[in-house]
Formats: C-alpha cells, sequence, structure tokens
C-alpha cells in the first residue's frame, strides 16, 4: 500500500538536493571552523556562506544578524530569555499570545521566577490575535512581545506587519516565532519590522538539530549558553558544520520554490478541505483564508484524536492531532482552548500537513481514509 | 598536498559508517519520538531514541533515564552547571572547579559569580593534576557543586577522578566532571566513580557534530536550561535529533579495545621522534597520566602561531593552545596555570590522533616539525648560541 505522510509540521525528510550539498561535510568535514589552519578557515566560509543563504530566505539586512543554535526551542529560549535578560532596566514584562508553541511560553512563565510580569494576549475563534486588547495591554515596561508568524495546530496567519507597529509604538521587541511559517509564505524581516525571528531548519527541509535566530542589527541579548564564544559570543558551542550548511541551502531553495510550492499545495489543501468538510459534524479549525498553503486542519464531534491517529495509520497515511510535542500529555491542546473550543471538541482534532511528496493523485485516498475512519469511530464511540 | 590531521581533540572526522546509520533518518524514517500517541514511523523513530540511549548508558554504567541528550558538550556543560546551582540555591553558594577546565565549565561558573556564588578555583601542579588534599580543604558547609574535567583538553592530563568522587560522595557535594575528551578513551564508571553528573559529546569520537549527552544520576535535582516540551524526561526540552542520536550510539558502538592501544603507539612514535631530532622541547602535562590522544610540546625559542602556519603548509592542522583559544593572541591559561612562563605557553603546540591516523603521517610531521622548528629557530632573535 502506497504511504502518505501527511504530519508534515512534526518532520520533514531532508531534501534530497540538501543532503547532496552537505553530506560532504559530514563525511568529510573535519576541522575545527573556529581554528587558524587551513582546514578549519574552510569551514568557517562554509558557515559564512549558509549565514547568508538564511539570511536572504527572510531579507535580513546582513548576514551578520543570523545566529546559528540546536533548533528552534533554543532560539525561542535564547530569544526570549537573552532579550529579556539583557534589557532589564528597559522593564520586566513580557507578553505572547495564547497561542504561541511552549518553548516561547515556558522560558517566558520561567522568567516569572526572576521578578517578571508575563501575560498572554487572546485570539479569536480563527486564531487571529486580539490587536485590541494588545495595544491596551502593552506599557513601557513591556520588554519583549512574542506572537508566532504562524500557528502549527490551527495554520493561521497572524498580521505581523500590524502587530510590529502597536508593538513599536511602546517602544519593545517583537519576538517572531516563524517555524512553521518560514519556507511555506514569504517573510521579510524588515518590512515587517521584526526585532528578534526564530527558525529551524528541519522544517525547511533541512537536518534537524540545528535552528536560526535573526536578531535586528542593534538589539542586544544576553548569551544563555557561555563557553567558547562561538556565534559572536551568544552561542556557544563546535559549529554543526553538516546541520548548518545544510540549513543554509535548504533556505537557498526554499527561497527559489516558495512561490511555486505553495501554489501547488495551496490547491491540494482546498481540494482536501471540501471534500472533508462533506462529513457531518466536521470542522475546519483556524483561519479560512488567512492560513499556511500547506496546512489544513479539522475537529469531528464525538471522536477522539488519538484514535483518529492510530486508525489513519492502517490506511499508511500519518496525520497529527496537534503538535507533536504536546502530544506527549492527555491535555487538550493549549491552541483549540484558546480559540473557544471545550475540551471534548478539542480532543477531536485531526492536523494534515502538506509537504514536497503529497500529489493532487492523492486527495481521493486522503479522503476515504477519513470519511471511513469517522464513520467507524462513531459508530464506536459511546457519546 | 598531503593533508594529515592532528586536531582530533577540538573535533573528528564522522566514521562514515555512522553517517550511513544517520541517513536514512534524515530522508526516510520518520523522525520524531515525542508522541505518547504515535502513528508506525513514529513508534519506529522511539524505539531508535531508546536503543542509541541505552547504548551510552551501557558504556558509563548509567540507568536509562539518567541519559540525557543535548546539542553538545558546551550545553552539557552549562545544564550541568547551572542547572545544579540554581536548584540547591537554598542549601548553599559556594563551587569549586579546577583553573584548567574547558571554556564551557569556566564561563558557565564565572555566569553564576556574576549572580552572587562564591567560587574556588583549584591550581594545578605543574603537569596539570589537583590536590585532592586541596579539594578535601576547600569543600565547606555551604559546598553544593565541585566541577573538575576527566581530563584537560590542551594536555591530556588524566584527574584522579574516582578519588575525587569520593571525597564528593562523602562529604555529600554534587560531582560534575566534564569528560568530552576521556569519553570513549577512557573506561569511565559513574557508578564506581561516584560521579554524579557527566558531559559527553559525539563529534570527539567520530560521531556528528551537535549532539552529546549529559548523564544526571537519578536524584540530582537540576533546574532546566532550556524550556519547552517534555522531551527527555522533562529535563531537557526541544525535538530529539534523532538522525544525530543514531550517529552518536553507532560512533559508541564502534570503539574497539584495539583502537586505544594504535593511538598509544602513534602518540609514543610522535614524541620519540621529535625529541630524538630536536633539543629545548618540553612535554607540557605528564607522561603516565595522560589521554593517549593528546600530546602538547613546547619548542623553545619559537612562537607556537608560526609553527602553526608553517605546519598548515606542509598540510598539517595542529593548534597552539586549545582550539577555542585560536581566536586569541593570549597565550593559553591552562599552561599558564601550570606554571609555564609567557614565553613557554607561547611556544607550545597540541598533536592529537585518532584512529584514522596513520604511522606514515606521523613520520610525515616528526619531518616537518623537525624542518619547521629548526628554521624558525634559525631566524629568531632569542635562540642561543646560534
Amino acid at each position: 500500500m502506497e504511504n502518505i505522510y501527511l504530519d508534515h509540521a512534526a518532520w520533514l525528510p531532508v531534501d534530497t538536493r540538501v543532503l547532496k550539498f552537505a553530506e560532504g561535510f559530514l563525511k568529510n568535514g573535519v576541522g575545527n571552523a573556529s581554528a587558524l589552519y587551513s582546514f578549519g578557515l574552510a569551514g568557517k566560509k562554509v558557515i559564512e556562506e549558509a549565514r547568508e543563504k538564511v539570511a536572504k530566505l527572510i531579507n535580513a539586512e546582513s548576514e551578520n544578524c543570523i545566529v546559528f543554535t540546536s533548533g528552534a526551542t533554543e532560539s525561542n529560549n535564547l530569544a526570549i530569555k537573552g532579550t529579556a535578560l539583557r534589557n532589564i532596566k528597559k522593564g520586566k514584562k513580557l507578553k505572547a499570545s495564547s497561542i504561541e508553541h511552549i518553548s516561547v511560553l515556558n522560558p517566558m512563565k520561567e522568567l516569572q521566577k526572576n521578578g517578571y510580569e508575563f501575560n498572554t494576549i487572546s485570539v479569536d475563534s480563527t486564531g487571529i490575535l486580539n490587536l485590541d486588547e494588545l495595544e491596551r495591554s502593552l506599557t513601557k515596561e513591556t520588554v519583549v512581545t512574542s506572537v508566532m508568524y504562524a500557528n502549527n495546530e490551527i495554520g493561521t496567519i497572524e498580521p505581523i506587519r500590524e502587530i510590529s507597529e502597536i508593538v513599536h509604538k511602546k517602544g519593545g521587541y517583537l519576538h517572531v516565532d516563524a517555524t512553521a511559517a518560514a519556507g511555506r509564505i514569504p517573510i521579510d524581516v524588515q518590512n515587517d519590522r521584526i526585532d528578534l525571528l526564530t527558525l529551524s531548519s528541519n522544517d525547511i527541509y533541512g537536518p534537524q538539530g540545528t535552528g536560526a535566530l535573526y536578531i535586528k542589527k542593534g538589539v542586544k541579548l544576553q548569551s544563555v549558553l557561555p563557553g567558547g564564544g562561538q556565534e559572536r559570543g551568544l552561542r556557544s558551542g563546535t559549529e554543526n558544520l553538516f546541520g548548518i550548511a545544510g540549513m543554509g541551502e535548504a533556505a537557498r531553495i526554499a527561497k527559489n520554490e516558495i512561490a511555486q510550492e505553495s501554489e501547488r499545495l495551496g490547491k491540494i489543501r482546498d481540494k482536501l478541505i471540501i471534500e472533508i468538510l462533506r462529513i457531518d459534524e466536521s470542522f475546519l479549525t483556524g483561519h479560512p483564508t488567512q492560513r499556511l498553503p500547506h496546512h489544513a486542519s479539522f475537529r469531528f464531534s464525538r471522536i477522539e484524536g488519538e484514535s483518529i491517529l492510530l486508525n489513519m495509520d492502517m490506511y499508511n497515511i500519518q496525520v497529527s492531532t496537534g503538535s507533536a510535542c504536546s502530544s506527549k500529555t492527555l491535555e487538550p491542546s493549549h491552541v483549540l482552548l484558546a480559540i473557544g473550543l471545550k475540551h471534548e471538541e478539542a480532543h477531536g482534532s485531526m492536523v494534515l500537513t502538506l509537504g514536497h511528496s503529497n500529489s493532487i493523485e492523492q486527495i481521493p485516498k486522503i479522503t476515504k481514509a477519513v470519511k471511513e475512519t469517522v464513520e467507524r469511530l462513531r459508530g464506536l464511540s459511546p457519546l | 598536498m598531503k593533508r594529515v590531521y592532528l586536531d582530533n581533540a577540538a573535533t573528528t572526522l564522522c566514521d562514515k559508517r555512522v553517517v550511513d546509520a544517520m541517513i536514512p533518518f534524515y530522508t526516510d524514517k520518520y523522525a520524531v519520538a515525542s508522541s505518547q500517541f504515535s502513528h508506525s514511523p513514529g513508534i519506529e523513530s522511539k524505539e531508535a531514541l531508546d536503543k542509541a540511549r541505552e547504548t551510552i548508558a551501557n558504556k558509563i554504567g548509567a540507568k536509562l533515564e539518567e541519559v540525557i541528550f543535548t546539542s553538545g558538550a558546551t550545553e552539557s556543560n552549562n545544564m550541568a552547571i547551572k542547572g545544579v546551582a540554581q536548584a540547591n540555591r537554598t542549601k548553599g553558594n559556594h563551587i569549586i572547579t579546577s583553573s584548567v577546565e574547558h571554556r564551557s565549565v569556566r564561563e558557565a561558573i564565572e555566569s553564576l559569580e556574576k549572580e552572587g556564588f562564591r567560587v574556588t578555583k583549584l591550581p594545578v601542579s605543574n603537569e596539570g593534576f589537583i590536590s585532592v588534599d586541596d579539594l578535601k580543604e576547600s569543600i565547606r558547609k555551604e559546598t553544593i557543586l565541585v566541577s573538575i574535567q576527566y581530563a584537560n583538553q590542551e594536555t591530556g592530563t588524566i584527574q584522579d577522578i574516582a578519588s575525587i568522587g569520593s571525597v564528593c560522595n562523602e562529604k555529600s557535594v554534587i560531582f560534575h566532571t566534564d569528560a568530552a575528551l576521556s569519553f570513549g578513551r577512557l573506561p569511565i564508571d559513574v557508578k564506581k566513580e561516584h560521579i554524579d553528573l557527566l558531559s559527553i559529546t559525539a563529534h570527539l569520537i567520530h560521531g556528528p557534530k551537535g549532539v552529546g549527552v549529559l548523564y544526571i544520576r537519578d536524584g540530582i535535582e537540576i533546574v532546566k536550561c532550556m524550556y519547552g516540551g517534555f522531551n527527555e524526561f522533562n529535563k531537557r526540552a526541544g525535538t530529539e535529533n534523532i538522525p544525530g542520536i543514531v550517529g552518536f550510539a553507532k560512533a559508541v558502538e564502534l570503539i574497539g579495545p584495539e583502537e586505544i592501544k594504535y593511538i598509544k603507539k602513534l602518540k609514543k612514535r610522535l614524541y620519540d621522534g621529535i625529541t630524538k631530532r630536536l633539543d629545548a622541547v618540553q612535554l607540557n602535562g605528564t607522561q603516565k597520566e595522560s589521554l593517549p590522544t593528546i600530546l602538547n610540546l613546547t619548542f623553545r625559542f619559537v612562537e607556537g602561531e608560526s609553527v602553526i602556519l608553517h605546519l598548515d603548509m606542509k598540510g598539517i592542522a595542529v593548534i597552539t593552545g586549545s582550539a577555542c583559544f585560536s581566536r586569541s593572541l593570549e597565550p593559553s591559561y591552562v599552561l599558564k596555570a601550570m606554571g609555564l612562563s609567557h614565553e613557554e605557553a607561547h611556544g607550545s603546540i597540541r598533536f592529537s590522533f585518532s584512529r584514522f591516523n596513520t604511522e606514515e603521517e606521523i613520520d610525515y610531521t616528526i619531518d616537518a616539525v623537525y624542518d619547521v622548528v629548526k628554521k624558525l629557530r634559525e631566524i629568531s632573535p632569542i635562540t642561543p648560541n646560534k
């Protein structure tokens, strides 16, 4: 049976072109990129080229604004803790949307122990940030506000340009987690006036274990990982040459192909949404139009997301029931609760995220499997 | 041009067999292991993670849940030191370390010093050893953590870890050791040696860069350094780097007993070859209790930087001081702590070996070092009796 992979928000296969480009640095990539001898200098060149490619993907003003990390979680931690601790004189207030990833929410919660005040800003039923509430809640002491570019569970794209204006009016810094959005829709940090932006390598078809943080020129951070002083002293540790080179190449490819690929996947997504919403008591979660082109998310009343996932697996189709990181707990997704769903409604969610391997021909198989799964589960359900 | 890589204490070549084990997890094996409820590829990935954890746990005598995957030794060291200090803040504010630690330990401790922790930096002998008696005397009621490396990154000097562990155990002080360079080179048993926290990394044993482990003994309290998901027994957030972790375990499986014997032979061959042909060469560190992978020599009357650049022209990669140190022209703090003069430290070269070096490469290096040092001494104004 053909395997249909629809969990591209959790894991992406590394693009074969990326692997071909970077594999040499895994196999032969000997030499410490910080050393003086010539193998070391060659490594340094690879890193600087990758920095430039990543900068271009988000239209950063300079490649020097990019710092490589071990992934999005570390980037989010560095952005929030690093900026808050370094700019403590500015104030001790932190804001985030209520649908942020836990690697944004938890560092902010943690800073409360250091005397910071932290509040979330609500979103409407489609997941769009409540801009009036944001404006009302910001004060001059708000040092970091974090709003994601787009949400990984419901696909909603936030109005970052407007959010940025509001945040900057009060003089605070805006951090944007672009893990789900980068490589899917164009991002322009200069046009959006973003101060800090998180990127994940694997989410743009690069190797796992690498991420980046864009830091606007002039924004000062405290290092959270001191040591050998790599990455401008902000992130010590022997550079992961393969991961960095791979992420750079993935960024270059994404930049070139973003328009074409998002149009292709957008068509599949639209068709899937139409077909799946034909099922009784099925609902789209997230925004109907302001959503990521590869993202379709639903909820079905009277069934459990986990059973959907396991049943779909029998058709060799991999779907998700929310964020890969939070599905370890049995708690319903905080994102679905934030858009106003009740506990039992939030439990019946299914997220489909498309990628390179998906094609328009797969639609009938997918919709058939979803329909049969939902019918079967409802037949068993005591509800 | 011939290329001889003798900077294996900075990083090593990733073994081809390691790469082969990793690639499927990049390309076609779904590699997210966090989901409790997962589709079949997710479960496969979780199994790969568990198996890798077991391999590493067995190698150091730890339990599965005591092995936490990180992004490398720098993160492991930061997490161990800051995590323990923050978690035990109410018990005391005193930390003991040595004066020759890797920069990631040194700077993590300095960052705590700024927050009000008191730090005792134990001196080392001219061979690089701390004194266990000094350690005993330095431990006081407020001491919550001792962080002393297993072996030194510049000279290879191996500390008496079992004795240090016993002292800490008797006095109920938490003991962390940075074993980045010792892991896979020396037998390590965390239980026998009373080690509470141990930092190791993959890229120094022919594994990939960007993966490390922190061993945390069951019952040791630690504050998280990175917040987010519940990954790694809720001790380290972030999606697991499954290909990297699989590569780390493969690298561990590939370490054999013959390898160490072979590397020891290479080290002896280089030392004997150089000292036979050149005078005024001094060994930095010690003969006996030293890592087989590291040889640090000072060539009197010459500058280490010049030696490096000339050897580089002959295709040989070595460093002066620690790799992370070559960015600045300051002499190495490790060598200074061992009592070397400014000149002696500046003339130091670290050669570090791996299983991929050959005897022929060593002989080539001996000839090259001889030529370079001889030439530089001829033009040096401080060489006596020219």
